[in-house]
């Protein structure tokens, strides 16, 4: 029965076959088809979709996890957050930690990725040590970093004494906490924007350069500003959004690290978030702060598709 | 020779430049490596010294291991893994394939909730699906840890790229041969699609070993603990007083996916490319 032309797979053959297919496989496909996105369907409303429109009606609501029933309150969650102090200290610490995590990661992985990919010598050696922070257990190592930043044992006030400075309480200050976080993102994130970076630079054609060489352009910054930022343009504001998004995520190492403190210095959304949801159970206030959260994220989302879809017009 | 003469002091300044940016990168994990392996009395000194003047590594596995379970916790973490992504296969693979190559109603509509769901971040979502698991009395076991994950629309995304580019030739004949459509995934599209599938696993992996929030959210009892829980709470316990013991435990936590990576460096660095730039 069947057919061992196709089986042996001789093209001129197996022509036949598509019209065939075609012309019973709509009606077979369709079953087939919904067969196959099936679960795959069924597991996106009920874990994606359903949830989100979920977290969003219980913002309107007063529901506390454990309340025997739960009320409409209306925009009530979101006027008490407006009005709570924290709310903004919160979302300012969390959009200072982009401000300064977002240049950080994308300009040191940019320069990284540019020292790495101008010269021959241990390219793999580079790309893997700078990697390594991507890999390797956020939560471990901010436990190191933690030890690192001792008052009194760590090794970064070790070094400070040994040149005559002052040792500092970095996690324990108000005035650094924040910005001793920062440095751990930046540490942690700038070999994933490495690989991003080095992934466009090797898709720059080589001819590109000849031709800029040809025009005049002798210099490495010339080559640099007449060919390689502008083709490396539509990566860069890739990089920049997906290192403003993960920001905004920030949640474990404020978590291990300071829980928030010294006196909410390090509060962050996603922290707050958490304390409130999964602390004390305000389930549809945390809700409201994870509205406020998502339109953030999605504004930056939209602004990456507006601007990659200036680049396809241009 | 002039040539060589002007490129030399670049390359000498790229390495030198290169060099320290990769020492301070490195600093946290020799710091770590350093740490496990000293005695307490050379931890609890202000004078800094890399080697250990009695090299304690062995001592302070044995005391993390003795006061935490590190050995169930790694399991509990392989189990966990590897059940979220072969999961995640089994739903995205047949999805990714009908979305690529078949024609029903609300193809379109599908693949625009696909994509959409990308948007999504997976805290946005904690909230209902805590209260989900809850109502169904599923909270602080494996399937809480795995069920939410067991959907990947970026799998899916990802999977339906790559077999758009598979010809039409190859399924044509696979159904001339009488292989079902489900037959035609595993059979057919699930070999071709190994090197999509190994960067899909690879994001996978790392994202769910990693992981802290969820867990954090939906566990309670010990036995149960991820590896990044495992080690935050040995960290609350030993509350900065033992901190030989802690970075050993660190380093345990961090070993599996870090030796991954420097045996399969290159594929993973192009699996996270890959996987990256949409």
């Amino acid at each position: 029965m069947s057919d061992a032309a196709s089986t042996l797979g001789t093209v001129p053959l197996a022509r036949p076959a598509p019209v065939v297919t075609s012309r019973r496989s709509p009606r077979l496909g369709h079953v087939a088809a919904y067969g196959l996105v099936g679960p795959a369907f069924v597991l996106m409303l009920l874990m994606l979709l359903g949830p989100l429109l979920g977290v969003i009606a219980l913002s309107f609501t007063d529901y506390q996890l454990g309340a025997p029933s739960l009320g409409w309150i209306g925009l009530a969650n979101y006027q008490e957050m407006f009005a709570d102090r924290v709310f903004w200290i919160s979302l300012t610490n969390t959009l200072t930690y982009v401000v300064i995590v977002v240049p950080g990661a994308v300009a040191l992985g940019l320069g990284v990725a540019l020292l790495i990919q101008s010269g021959a010598g241990l390219r793999g050696f580079y790309r893997m040590v700078y990697f390594l922070p991507v890999m390797a257990t956020l939560i471990a190592m901010a436990i190191v970093w933690e030890f690192m930043l001792h008052p009194q044992f760590g090794l970064v006030n070790g070094l400070l004494r040994s040149v005559g400075l002052p040792a500092h309480g970095w996690l324990q200050d108000s005035n650094t906490a924040l910005l001793s976080l920062c440095v751990i993102g930046i540490w942690q994130a700038l070999g994933f924007n490495m690989v991003l970076f080095l992934a466009g630079l090797v898709s720059i054609p080589k001819s590109l350069y000849d031709a800029a060489e040809i025009d005049g352009a002798g210099s490495a910054w010339s080559r640099f500003r007449l060919v390689t930022w502008p083709l490396l343009g539509p990566v860069t504001v890739f990089v920049v959004v997906i290192t403003g998004i993960r920001s905004f995520q920030v949640f474990d190492t404020v978590h291990v690290l300071t829980k928030g403190g010294p006196s909410k210095s390090t509060e962050v959304l996603i922290h707050t978030m958490y304390m409130e949801g999964f602390e004390f159970f305000r389930s549809g206030y945390a809700a409201a702060l994870t509205v406020v959260f998502l339109v953030f994220v999605l504004a930056l989302t939209l602004v990456k598709a507006r601007l990659a879809a200036r680049q396809v017009h241009a | 020779m002039i040539d060589a003469l002007k490129l030399r002091p670049w390359a000498v300044l790229r390495h030198v430049v290169l060099l320290c940016g990769a020492l301070v990168v490195l600093t946290p994990f020799i710091w770590m490596i350093s740490t496990a392996s000293k005695p307490p009395a050379e931890i609890y000194t202000s004078d800094v010294h890399l080697i250990p003047h009695h090299f304690a590594l062995w001592e302070n596995l044995q005391e993390a291991f003795a006061k935490s379970n590190l050995g169930r916790f790694l399991l509990n973490g392989l189990i966990v893994t590897v059940s979220i992504f072969v999961l995640q296969v089994l739903v995205a693979l047949p999805a990714a394939y009908a979305l690529a190559k078949l024609r029903f109603v609300g193809r379109k509509t599908l693949f625009a909730l696909v994509l959409f769901g990308i948007l999504i971040p997976p805290q946005a979502t904690a909230i209902p699906v805590f209260l989900l698991l809850h109502q169904i009395g599923a909270l602080d076991s494996y399937a809480a840890l795995v069920l939410p994950f067991t959907i990947s629309v970026f799998g899916i995304f990802l999977m339906r790229q790559f077999f758009k580019t598979v010809p039409d030739d190859l399924i044509d004949a696979a159904r001339m041969d009488g292989i079902s459509e489900f037959g035609i995934v595993w059979r057919v599209m699930l070999p071709t699609a190994i090197p999509a599938v190994t960067a899909f696993g690879i994001f996978s992996v790392v994202a769910h070993w990693n992981d802290y929030f969820w867990p954090l959210i939906v566990l309670n009892s010990e036995q149960l603990r991820t590896p990044p829980l495992a080690v935050a709470h040995f960290r609350n316990a030993e509350a900065g007083t033992n901190y030989g013991p802690l970075m050993a435990a660190a380093l345990v936590i961090i070993t599996p996916l870090v030796i991954a990576f420097l045996l399969a460096q290159r594929r993973f660095i192009e699996g996270i490319t890959m996987t990256g730039l949409k």
